[in-house]
């Protein structure tokens, strides 16, 4: 497992392109690499404006019928997230971006969990699997 | 924070974005690009993204407003070589990038500023 922490937009950048090279090495189309490094730059931006900063870990994962796949896991101590069914809306914002961000990276994986609580911070797993 | 270099070429401004973007140097582009736009009276801005690999929604939002920004110029905008992959996961993200025309390569994006009307 790869372990990127997102302190700057720099780091962004550097989770993107782990991401890249995972997805690549996994087996996963241009277009499915693709979708899953824009969703990954979503969620690491979000770990890192919403949430101060947070830790982003990439592996290759296999599903029971034996197919595989890149799997990010992204975790932030932020504020957290009160209501999560309305941050998943599209369009919804806290204020800063056009609210796709959540809403169109769940939409370009997958698997998309989010485990958040007022005060406890913000957990996501992705998982895209090649086809 | 790298910067993308804007080029002046008769009354267009040229940008090929050569870089992996972070936040910052989309932000920057914006900038350097409404004070070039003033600066010159240019009329047409072409924006290479053909080495581009992903455009999050931030990224196409701050390309969407500098077509926004450039017409406040009196300046056309026009993205030119999306790759594929990038333009397939831009609609499933949700994001249309109303305001900016594109062409499917820098040459054919000059035709399209000089024949406006």
């Amino acid at each position: 497992m790869d372990k990127v922490p997102i302190r700057t937009g720099d780091d962004v950048v550097r989770v993107r392109q782990q991401v890249r090279v995972v997805a690549a090495k996994t087996g996963l189309s241009l277009v499915d690499q693709t979708k899953v490094v824009t969703a990954a730059s979503e969620l690491a931006r979000n770990a890192l404006v919403h949430g101060g900063g947070g830790l982003a870990r990439v592996e290759v994962v296999t599903s029971a019928l034996g197919k595989s796949g890149v799997r990010i896991g992204f975790t932030d101590e932020g504020p957290g997230i009160a209501d999560v069914d309305l941050a998943l809306t599209d369009g919804w914002s806290s204020g800063v971006g056009l609210g796709l961000g959540l809403s169109g990276a769940r939409r370009l994986v997958d698997e998309f969990e989010l485990t958040s609580k007022p005060g406890s911070g913000t957990s996501v797993v992705v998982v895209k699997w090649s086809r | 924070m790298d910067r993308v270099p804007i080029l002046k070429i008769g009354t267009t401004l040229f940008v090929s974005i050569q870089i992996d973007l972070q936040d910052e140097s989309v932000v920057r582009l914006q900038e350097d690009l409404a004070d070039e736009l003033a600066a010159t009276g240019a009329r047409g801005v072409i924006i290479d993204i053909t080495a581009v690999e992903i455009v999050d929604s931030f990224i196409g939002r701050m390309l969407a407003m500098i077509g926004s920004i450039s017409r406040l110029f009196d300046a056309e905008t026009v993205l030119v070589g999306m790759r594929p992959a990038v333009a397939i996961t831009l609609t499933e993200l949700g994001l249309s990038l109303r305001g900016v025309r594109t062409a499917l390569n820098a040459e054919k994006g000059l035709e399209l500023l000089n024949g406006r009307a």
